[in-house]
């Protein structure tokens, strides 16, 4: 144990060049003495740094000293009992050194690990070889799989046993594969039995128990010991996971404080930290049921729910009703469905998004980003009216500027208000029910509650048009704007800017199903920017480069050339007019323009119709000329205001007599 | 075939069309949303409606199946639509209710779904409880304690009521998909923590939101001028109005009681359009009730806040608890809350 300790305090991971990359230890240059000699020799070894290839041999003198040890302890203990226990003591503590420095190799523990369950040597040996089982990489799933086979031999005693699951709840994550553990779920279900290998049982069972394992005998059968045994927080959490993975079998209110477990990983635990570092793992997050935060909320909540954003739980009754008669596709898709708790990564989220099972409550993705990329880009309906309908109705009840008794809760709002806005900038997209709540809550607000947030929803303003949104949302914040402090004016001045750079980044994104009257707008919008920045006299983080008026300036001589001079697809737009001879229509040049194209084909008939009634025929092409004037009029007229723009702005054209 | 009209115009106009619904890809949720989202106008509008009369569809309800849902008082909630809820699951909602119910109070413990256990939940629908055909069916929701004593085989005392429903809500109808079940209206009759417990399973279940629903002083004053105009053969309590004024220590209530015949009559005298009534007869009804409190108490009573009105109709206080007396005017009294609960929806 106390050279244990010594190892521990002196190391330094530091890579080396060999392969099987020891760490450099002073240790290591310690083994190559005889046992006997260990403490003279450990102290030395703390004093100088070893030279790499001192290090090299005495590595290799460690190798075979274990694998010395280990061949000792597979023959068995010997009959003889005079040297027997000194062998057996410097076996032991080259096995333990190097396990603690290095861990052991698959093969290794494969060995070790029946010896200690096979009850070959006493419990005290078994107790310090499973103490020091560390891996250096991986654990085998058969090696744990033949340990199991000694526990139904009853060979070791009830300690072993209860070290032994420790074990495997503290190692669980690296055994290389769990589907033939899995498969023995019955053995470790029926040691529940056993009062002191329930709690340790329970952890394993929590780690290892997939929907698969969750049958009604199953759940008859932790209700027995439940009231055997009461309420005992390592029961309350399997039978919560059993409900997570089928809430038709059973019901069980959430525990209220974190789960508990006795800690099994502390008799491991630095060790486990050095082998993840090896393996270049970041500490894996067991599957943890959601639940409510630990601290306890300023104020009641409506109806005790902990948190305002629901929790995420996507196992639901609802799926599970109605489903008398399964048919083979639900079997398959339901045993395939991958839940968004288990989701950690994007890869996953990729992987699995066709059999993605979405929360229940939709507003639970507000703290998930995963998911969010989710309803991003699977455009559903019905996801989204949920969480349009929850989202409204929270901020609705929790604005603090609506009712005057709700004032001491602003910390909350405001939080709630930033996790909104983050999921806002991670979509690049405002909410509409953030829209509907600007709208009714701005006439409200006093300009100070929450004013960084309430104006950073106005930043993520859905796009609209100027003159709808000047009355409700401008004219209010010039009221607030002009009687208040120099801070707030820049903070409005700041989100208004946030607000234009969101609006053009979304136009740009855009830019293939622009309509005639988007594009003024987006012209509008850019010179408003270009005069805005020289206002602020800010370096702005969106910088209009060259490329930008470049590609709009393509697009706006495409647009001309189309609509006007009945030129298109001059060269370097992307259409090559090749294709329209090999579809039939020849007349292609004049097939866009103002008078020919399909949108505007009625009202060219309509003003022929009604200024010229006295033709026989209805010729659209002899809209030329002073026609073509007179059709201009008639086109603005008709209230196509965003084409008189794009016209007066981008064309110049003398009239033509 | 249904007499009530649906009111023209609640205070919010409709919002002007979006440039982002010209898009291509403009989503059905963008075009449904734009007939959902109102806009605060500054000046409000002269709503008008329909003085409740017997619905033709009430004729289908047994005045008998009613009757539990008289003299009592519920507490009123709003609720969005409920997901993938269906009218062909109601036992096996029940089972899971009373399984969550018991696990929920007994902390810890946990309880097998289908086990015998000492309450039960029953859904169960309620005929005839809708406006038009398009309403989808009223259903109630009931706590019963069960005893356990095999010598009693009758059902045990009801512990907690609810029930939920939809009258005339096609504004709300329209902006959903066939996945939501709209039933705007929840009322609740019974111990608030199983309030909280059933609408905790719902929420969670069908992914809805429960708002308790706050009634103001100008919809107690058309809920006032409605009751009072509706014909009754028989009055059997008397028009009551009830004033709070917030001052310290405490707040004083001034309770104005008026003989129900004199109430109706006020009306009459006020009501010009028939079978229509119109802000300004509500305005002016209750002018005439508060300048005659005023010329007796000297009391401006409109400097105060109105909180409940009670009539042989129905009564109604501010926070959101109402109790229907007449089973003639159920569905009329209905249909007004179902509209305040979609405007809060909304």
């Amino acid at each position: 144990m106390s050279a244990r300790k010594r190892v521990k305090s002196s190391q330094t991971p530091r890579t080396s060049q060999h392969s099987n990359s020891y760490q450099t230890n002073l240790l290591a240059w310690k083994l190559k003495e005889d046992l006997s000699n260990s403490r003279s020799t450990s102290k030395h070894g703390q004093n100088s740094p070893v030279e790499d290839s001192e290090q090299a041999d005495a590595d290799e003198q460690a190798e075979d000293a274990l694998q010395i040890a280990v061949r000792y302890f597979e023959k068995g203990p010997f009959k003889t009992s005079r040297s027997k226990d000194k062998t057996l003591e410097k076996h032991l503590k080259t096995v333990e050194s190097v396990a603690w420095k290095n861990g052991l190799a698959p093969e290794e523990i494969d060995i070790l690990l029946n010896v200690a369950l096979s009850g070959k040597f006493g419990s005290a040996v078994n107790s310090r070889l499973l103490r020091c089982m560390i891996p250096a990489t991986l654990i085998s799933e058969d090696s744990v799989v033949k340990a199991v086979s000694w526990l139904c031999v009853g060979k070791c005693c009830g300690s072993t046993k209860v070290l032994f699951y420790r074990w495997l709840v503290a190692m669980f994550d690296f055994i290389d594969h769990k589907e033939k553990i899995n498969l023995l779920y019955g053995f470790f279900f029926a040691s529940l039995q056993d009062d002191a290998l329930c709690p340790y049982v329970c952890h394993f069972l929590y780690l290892l128990t997939k929907k698969e394992n969750v049958k009604p005998f199953r759940v008859r059968k932790l209700l027995d010991l439940q009231a055997k045994m009461g309420r005992q927080p390592y029961l309350h959490a399997l039978l919560s996971l059993y409900k997570f993975f089928d809430p038709t079998l059973i019901s069980v209110s959430l525990p209220v404080k974190k789960i508990y477990f006795k800690n099994s990983e502390n008799l491991w635990k630095t060790a486990l930290v050095a082998v993840r570092q090896r393996n270049q793992e970041p500490s894996p997050e067991p599957l943890k049921l959601m639940l409510g935060p630990a601290t306890v909320r300023p104020r009641k909540r409506k109806w005790n729910s902990h948190s305002l954003i629901p929790v995420l739980n996507s196992s639901s009754h609802s799926k599970e009703y109605g489903k008398k008669g399964m048919r083979l596709s639900d079997y398959l898709s339901r045993n395939r469905a991958f839940s968004g708790e288990q989701l950690k990564s994007f890869p996953q989220l990729l992987q699995n998004i066709h059999c993605l099972e979405l929360p229940s409550q939709m507003g639970a993705v507000l703290n998930n980003s995963l998911l969010l990329h989710y309803i991003n880009c699977v455009r559903d309906e019905s996801l989204l009216l949920r969480l349009y309908h929850w989202l409204s109705q929270t901020l609705q009840e929790e604005c603090i500027w609506y009712q005057v008794n709700n004032y001491e809760c602003e910390k909350e709002f405001t939080n709630f208000l930033d996790t909104i806005i983050k999921a806002e900038c991670f979509l690049q997209e405002g909410f509409d029910s953030c829209e509907a709540f600007l709208y009714k809550s701005l006439p409200l607000w006093d300009g100070f509650c929450c004013r960084s947030q309430f104006l950073q929803l106005v930043s993520w303003f859905p796009f609209s048009s100027f003159s709808e949104v000047k009355p409700f949302i401008f004219d209010r914040l010039a009221q607030l704007f002009f009687t208040s402090t120099i801070y707030f004016k820049c903070s409005v001045l700041e989100n208004l800017k946030e607000l234009l750079q969101n609006w053009l980044l979304w136009l740009s994104m855009d830019i293939h199903l622009k309509t005639v009257t988007d594009s003024s707008l987006y012209r509008n919008n850019l010179t408003a920017a270009k005069k805005n920045e020289l206002i602020l006299k800010k370096k702005s983080e969106f910088i209009f480069s060259s490329k930008t008026y470049q590609e709009y300036n393509h697009y706006l001589t495409a647009m001309v050339g189309c609509l006007w001079t009945s030129k298109p697809f001059q060269k370097g737009s992307y259409f090559d007019p090749e294709v329209f001879k090999m579809i039939g229509v020849a007349k292609y040049k004049t097939s866009l323009n103002l008078v020919h194209h399909p949108a505007l084909l009625s009202y060219a008939i309509s003003f022929l119709l009604k200024e010229y009634p006295e033709e026989r025929t209805v010729n659209v092409s002899s809209i030329r000329g002073k026609k073509w004037n007179e059709y201009l009029d008639y086109l603005f007229s008709e209230g196509l205001q965003g084409l008189k723009l794009f016209i007066r702005s981008s064309i110049r054209h003398s009239s033509v007599p | 075939m249904d007499s009530y009209a649906i009111p023209e115009s609640t205070p919010r106009r409709s919002a002007s069309s979006r440039l982002k619904d010209h898009f291509i890809g403009a989503t059905p949720l963008q075009k449904r949303l734009e007939s959902v989202r109102k806009l605060t106008s500054f000046v409000p509008p002269s709503p008008q409606r329909k003085i409740p009369q017997c619905s033709q569809l009430q004729e289908d309800v047994d005045p008998q199946k009613v009757a539990f849902l008289l003299h009592k008082q519920w507490t009123l909630y709003s609720l969005t639509p409920l997901y993938k809820f269906s009218y062909t699951n109601l036992k096996e909602y029940s089972k899971f209710l009373s399984a969550f119910i018991v696990a929920e109070k007994q902390k810890g413990l946990a309880v097998e779904v289908g086990e015998d256990l000492n309450i039960k939940v029953i859904f169960s629908t309620l005929l005839g409880m809708k406006g038009t055909q398009r309403d989808p069916d009223a259903f109630l929701v009931q706590i019963l304690s069960k005893s356990q004593l095999p010598s009693e085989n009758r059902e045990g005392k009801v512990l907690w009521t609810g029930w939920f429903c939809c009258i005339f809500g096609d504004s709300l109808l329209e902006t959903v998909s066939e996945d939501f079940t709209c039933l705007p209206l929840f009322l609740a009759n019974g111990a608030e923590t199983n309030t909280a417990l059933i609408g905790t399973w719902f929420q969670k279940t069908f992914d809805c939101h429960f708002s308790p629903l706050a009634i103001n002083a100008f919809n107690l004053s058309w809920m006032a001028a409605m009751w009072t105009a509706c014909k009754m053969d028989h009055y059997v309590a008397t028009t009551e109005f009830l004033w709070s004024v917030p001052c310290s220590p405490q707040s004083l209530d001034i309770s104005y009681a008026i003989h129900p015949e004199d109430a109706k009559a006020l009306w009459d005298s006020v009501h010009k359009a028939p079978g229509e009534v119109t802000q300004e007869e509500v305005d002016l009804f209750m002018d005439c009730l508060c300048s005659h409190f005023h010329r007796h108490f000297k009391i401006h009573l409109s400097a105060t806040r109105l909180v409940r009105v009670s009539t042989s109709v129905a009564s109604a206080h501010t926070n959101g608890k109402i109790k229907i007396l007449c089973h003639k005017y159920l569905i009329g009294v209905l249909a007004y809350l179902t509209e305040l609960a979609i405007f809060q929806i909304e």
